[in-house]
């Protein structure tokens, strides 16, 4: 059989960061291909590509015989290929039926807007997604599960031949899913060629036809379903060393430092407990979306709980700014360093004193000398690769703007460093020496939290686990009973074999 | 440049050629542009080098420099105040009611800074504690300020101010130095130690780059935007003050149109209209080259006019200039 | 859909113009009379065009400061043309007015779409260049009613059906922006660049041209807003409308148009000019000085910028089922 689409020798590379490395792809008509990675593994990347958001650096897009090129997400919307974006790209003031049809919206004879015909096909391709509200609405009025819907049915408004979905259950409930599989099924029948990316394992091996398994930037393999066990493909995406390339020391935990107790947002979490304790590397694993970087923001004053005690060294504290969480000894490296982290546009130097300013100035009048002894001593111990000190940090690759993030919060010499996603998006050598200078901290009696979607990181570097769905602990891991499979399934919500203990 | 070739353990504080990278600066073209427009003014105008012309030059700037310093802080951390010309609007209406009442001259003085102040912090209360967005609140205070002006004064004006008041705006400190170019002096150098030397200009700066970053370095970014706002509510109190004393007299429509002229200057001076960088030698600059233009515009009996057409072309094209030239170097010669 | 959107801001705006006016019709009923309404109306009908206008900007998260000197500059043409060619007929001044305006504000787009200057830079620029102009073309001169034709006086105070040429003008206006905001794919751009602009680009929108064909709207409607301007007061010089541009934005902040784009509606825009129409014209009638005008449409802004940021406010992330909304 023909591919409907196929990529080959596909290569893209952002500064600092190679996110694809000639990898090839082919989707069948009538067939459901699971696209199958860790996060950074490439997919996103794969799905611009493929919806003429960015354009490769090398390879080629064959649609039927001929080749072609998406230099726009229009062209690619024209071409057939149409996709349910993990972040929805929706608009939150304009109704469903316009999302649905914005575009591409039915016009009547004078060439106007035919809102009638626009709200009664918005109607049916609702019903078709298996969604039956009303299409007037405005979109910020839904909530998240009905967004994706949206979403789903916008694909479907488009004539499509390929059609790519990115972890579409992700927000939705169990019956939300049931319908969403007798959709895939109807598309099949169709002819469609559905790309189909998700971390669950129970829905590849429920829905899809054919598998694809990326790892950092590279295909791995690809085959038919029914050539493969889940165990195969958890080894494919994670890679065989899991463990053996972390530079992991056993230290011994001392004391608990950090004791939180009932903390509980209106609608982001709720009951989180639990103890923190010296030298400890406290994991926290959860699919994107569990809760997990809410709460660390809100255990720094970003936002305010309804609930919640925090103990550090014994003392209870009351943290109601960033400022005040840095003076207590707690600081946190944000998961969006481009957003949150680094302040490109400043010097690294700058960048690395800005929160220990009160340390290096005299009387409110900044001491430049000190500055660039305290960037010196905290960006040569992160092994950071840079001109000069005075460089605009967002000259640097991902890898080493990270290095200055996390140089940033260790020179306020806390207690408690909370790292979010601290590799993500980084290449392997950055990587490494983020993972070195993690172990080391530890080893010499700071207390860690990191956040992680990254199994083999969250197992290689972690002396316990704490897993989060939905905004609540879902399981509590100790080093020695870690397994992929049950943080997956933690995660996921797999009912079957139910391991680790319910929190 | 890769940075992964370079050397990891000793890593200099500052590259060589800091010298080189100060010439290249836009400072330095500023510096460029000004002593072109002197040595023109100079040719073209026999009574331009006469120490008290330039003197008298100078009154066609200050007053607006000393908003500009304190405008410079706000847009560099990514606001902006449109309100400053009707804060001196009411400020010198305050202080030509307290005239009427019998206030003498450091009574007057308190009540223009005092004004002043309060203005900058029902915009500051606006933004960072409501949280609204500078842009429409100072619109708004813009078109209050000068309104409760007009309700005060109609189409009168406020005159009679004490004697003692006018050294403000017409004495001078020494020789061919008045008081409102020594002020501009003073004040240019605070402003630049401020930003340039303390840790509330760095989270000036830091804020204006990346706010949410900062929020989460721990900088207290609403207290900061905060005391902008007052800051420059009280400049234009105080240039509210120079200007009443300078004209002797207050109408409601006094400064009109100031703060197209104020935020130009600071652009022209290479503040960054989205926040984030900019230096007060620059805006110390850019107020003598339109001081300059002025002054030398008005030798040439230009109209004042087409005086602000040469000022708005100023303004897009020291903007668009650097983009362009940018974009003609990046393309790749085939 | 429009039920609610209505519940939300235009209504709220009904209501307070209501309550106004019956304020107003308490101690004066004359004021409330239809006749006076209508001249009301016709006192705020270049104000309404001209909003219109500027909600298209502000839809798509710009802003043109340039409108008013764009107004006085193609004002100040179409006297010229009168006063050389005093036989060219209106209807042609009309399209000459509204394609200088639209090449006005052409410029404004092209240096917001293809340099990326910030618009409030762009059109600070434009607006001093705009009108100092009209300085050059005149060397300061005014043009007086003698020196204009009496058909192009005649236009916009020519009743029709009751009412004077410029209401049904600004009508119209009002209708055709209705079409395109409503029923147009360039209108509903506006709305998803403004609302969302990352989001418009996954959906084929380009962002910059969609602005540059605002700017081009904008300018139109201000060079129509000229001749209108110039006519109905019988004289065109320099100072034309000047800080018209600050009513204008009030006018749209208090229609509920958000200046974080992507919020606002035609029936907004106009509601918030007649808001401010209505407070104009009542002032003298109720006995309070005209010099209160400025304050009043100055604290009314900051209320009304006040209520839309209470109602945009995004909630926060749902992560937890059970508080889910919907």
């Amino acid at each position: 059989m023909k591919p409907a689409i196929a990529l080959e020798g596909i290569s893209k590379s952002f500064p600092g960061v190679r996110a694809l490395s000639d990898v090839s792809l082919a989707l069948y008509p009538g067939s459901v291909t699971a696209l199958v990675g860790e996060n950074g593994a490439g997919k996103s990347t794969l799905v611009k590509i493929l919806t003429g958001i960015y354009q490769p650096d090398a390879g080629s897009i064959r649609l039927g015989d001929a080749e072609t090129t998406f230099p726009t997400a229009l062209a690619a919307s024209r071409a057939g290929v149409t996709a349910i974006h993990q972040e929805t790209v929706l608009f939150d003031e304009l109704s469903v039926a316009e999302n649905i049809f914005l575009g591409h919206a039915p016009r009547n004879r004078f060439g106007l807007i035919d809102w009638k015909k626009l709200n009664s096909d918005a109607q049916a391709l609702l019903r078709r997604a298996g969604a039956d509200f009303d299409p007037t609405i405005r979109l910020r009025d839904l909530g998240i599960a009905k967004k994706h819907l949206v979403a789903i049915a916008r694909a479907l408004s488009v004539d499509a031949r390929v059609v790519i979905m990115d972890e579409p259950t992700a927000a939705l409930s169990h019956k939300e899913i049931h319908e969403l599989y007798e959709l895939i099924e109807r598309l099949k029948a169709d002819g469609k060629a559905i790309l189909f990316i998700s971390h669950k394992f129970d829905e590849i091996f429920r829905i899809a036809d054919r598998y694809t398994v990326f790892r950092d930037g590279a295909m791995i393999g690809e085959g038919l379903i029914g050539d493969v066990s889940q165990d195969d493909l958890v080894r494919m995406m994670v890679g065989r060393a899991v463990g053996s390339v972390y530079p992991k020391k056993e230290v011994t935990i001392g004391q608990p430092v950090l004791t939180v107790s009932g903390y509980r947002h209106p609608t982001e979490f709720e009951d989180i407990n639990f103890e923190l304790r010296r030298g400890e590397i406290l994991g926290f694993y959860g699919l994107v979306g569990a809760g997990r970087s809410e709460f660390m923001q809100s255990l720094i004053g970003i936002t305010r709980p309804t609930a919640g005690a925090v103990k550090l060294d014994g003392e209870v504290l009351v943290i109601r700014s960033p400022a005040e969480a840095i003076r207590a000894g707690i600081v946190y490296v944000p998961e969006e360093r481009g957003r949150q982290g680094a302040i490109i546009g400043m010097p690294i130097f700058q960048n690395v004193t800005l929160p220990s300013l009160s340390h290096t100035s005299r009387s409110g009048f900044l001491r430049l000398a000190e500055e660039f002894a305290l960037a010196r001593e905290y960006t040569s111990r992160l092994d950071l690769r840079a001109a000069s000190l005075d460089q605009d940090v967002g000259t640097l690759s991902g890898g080493n703007q990270q290095k200055v993030v996390i140089a940033k919060w260790l020179a306020t010499r806390p207690k408690v460093i909370i790292l979010d996603e601290p590799t993500k998006g980084i290449d392997i050598g950055s990587k490494a020496a983020v993972h070195a200078f993690m172990s080391e901290l530890a080893a010499q009696g700071l207390s860690v939290i990191m956040v992680s979607s990254e199994i083999p990181e969250i197992m290689g570097m972690s002396d316990r686990v704490i897993v989060m769905r939905e905004g609540r602990v879902v399981g509590r891991y100790e080093r020695s009973e870690l397994t992929a499979e049950k943080l997956v399934r933690a995660a996921a919500g797999i009912e079957t074999q139910a391991d680790g203990r319910a929190a | 440049m890769t940075d992964a070739q370079i050397s990891p353990r000793n890593i200099p504080d500052r590259l060589q050629g800091g010298g080189a990278r100060l010439l290249k600066s836009w400072e330095a073209l500023l510096f460029v542009v000004a002593a072109v427009i002197f040595l023109g003014n100079s040719l073209a105008s026999p009574y331009f080098l006469d120490p008290w012309n330039l003197s008298d030059a100078t009154f066609n700037f200050t007053e607006k420099a000393m908003i500009a310093f304190a405008m410079a802080l706000v847009i560099i951390s990514g606001e902006i105040d449109l309100s400053v010309a009707s804060i001196i609007a009411l400020a010198s209406t305050a202080m030509g009611y307290a005239v009427q009442l019998g206030f003498d001259t450091p009574a007057l003085v308190t009540i223009g800074l005092g004004v002043g102040l309060l203005c900058g912090l029902v915009n500051g209360l606006l933004i960072t504690g409501l949280g609204l967005p500078s842009i429409v609140v100072t619109i708004g205070t813009m078109s209050l300020f000068r309104g409760l002006s007009f309700i005060v004064l109609g189409d009168q004006a406020f005159t009679g101010y004490p004697e003692s008041f006018a050294w403000f705006g017409q004495g001078y400190v020494w020789w061919v130095f008045s008081f409102e170019f020594t002020l501009f002096a003073v004040l240019a150098v605070i402003y630049g130690v401020l930003l340039h030397r303390t840790n509330f200009g760095r989270a000036v700066y830091a804020i204006g780059n990346n706010q949410t970053a900062a929020l989460f370095s721990g900088v207290r970014v609403g207290r900061v935007k905060f005391t902008l706002f007052l800051l420059t509510g009280l400049m234009a109190g105080l240039a509210s003050v120079c200007l009443t004393s300078r004209l002797g007299s207050t109408r409601p429509s006094i400064a009109l149109g100031w703060e197209l002229e104020v935020v130009t200057m600071v652009v022209l001076g290479g503040v960054s209209i989205l926040g984030g960088s900019g230096t007060i030698p620059g805006v110390v600059l850019a107020a003598l080259i339109m001081g300059m233009v002025t002054f030398g515009f008005g030798l040439l009996n230009v109209p004042g006019i087409v005086m602000s057409i040469f000022i708005g072309l100023l303004l897009i094209s020291v903007i668009a200039l650097p983009i362009l030239w940018q974009r003609a170097r990046r393309r790749p010669v085939h | 859909m429009m039920a609610r959107l209505l519940k939300n801001r235009e209504i709220l705006l009904v209501v307070a113009i209501a309550v106004l006016l019956a304020m107003i019709a308490l101690r004066f009923p004359a004021f409330v009379a239809p006749s006076n309404l209508a001249r009301v109306y016709s006192d705020t009908s270049i104000l309404v065009i001209l909003a219109l206008g500027q909600m298209a900007v502000i839809l798509t998260r710009c802003i043109d400061l340039s409108m008013a000197a764009n107004l006085a500059l193609c004002g100040m043409v179409a006297a010229m043309l009168n006063n050389a060619f005093p036989g060219l007929p209106i209807p042609l001044i009309l399209v000459a007015v509204m394609a200088l305006g639209g090449f006005l504000g052409a410029i404004n787009g092209t240096l917001v779409w293809k340099l990326n200057i910030p618009p409030i830079v762009v059109t600070l620029g434009t607006l001093t260049i705009y009108r100092g102009l009209i300085f050059v073309l005149t060397n300061g001169k005014w043009i007086n009613a003698h020196e204009m034709s009496d058909a192009f006086k005649a236009l916009p105070r020519l009743d029709v059906a009751g009412m004077p040429v410029l209401s049904w003008l600004s009508l119209v206006m009002v209708v055709l922006m209705f079409l395109v905001m409503g029923r147009t794919p360039l209108g509903r751009a506006f709305y998803a660049v403004g609302g969302n602009p990352h989001a418009a680009v996954y959906t084929g929108i380009d962002v910059g041209r969609t602005r540059f064909f605002a700017y081009c709207l904008s300018g139109a409607l201000a060079g129509l807003s000229g001749y209108l301007w110039v006519s109905r007061y019988a004289v065109a010089y320099v100072d034309i409308a000047a800080g018209f541009e600050l009513d204008i934005i009030a006018a749209c902040v208090i229609g509920g148009i958000s200046i974080a784009g992507g919020i606002g509606s035609v029936a907004g825009a106009v509601l918030g000019a007649l808001f401010l129409g209505v407070i104009k014209n009542a002032l003298p009638v109720i006995n309070i000085s005209p010099f209160a005008q400025l304050a009043i449409s100055g604290t009314v802004i900051i209320i009304a910028v006040a209520v839309n940021a209470r109602a945009e406010r995004r909630k926060g992330r749902v992560i937890l089922k059970k508080a889910e909304a919907v």
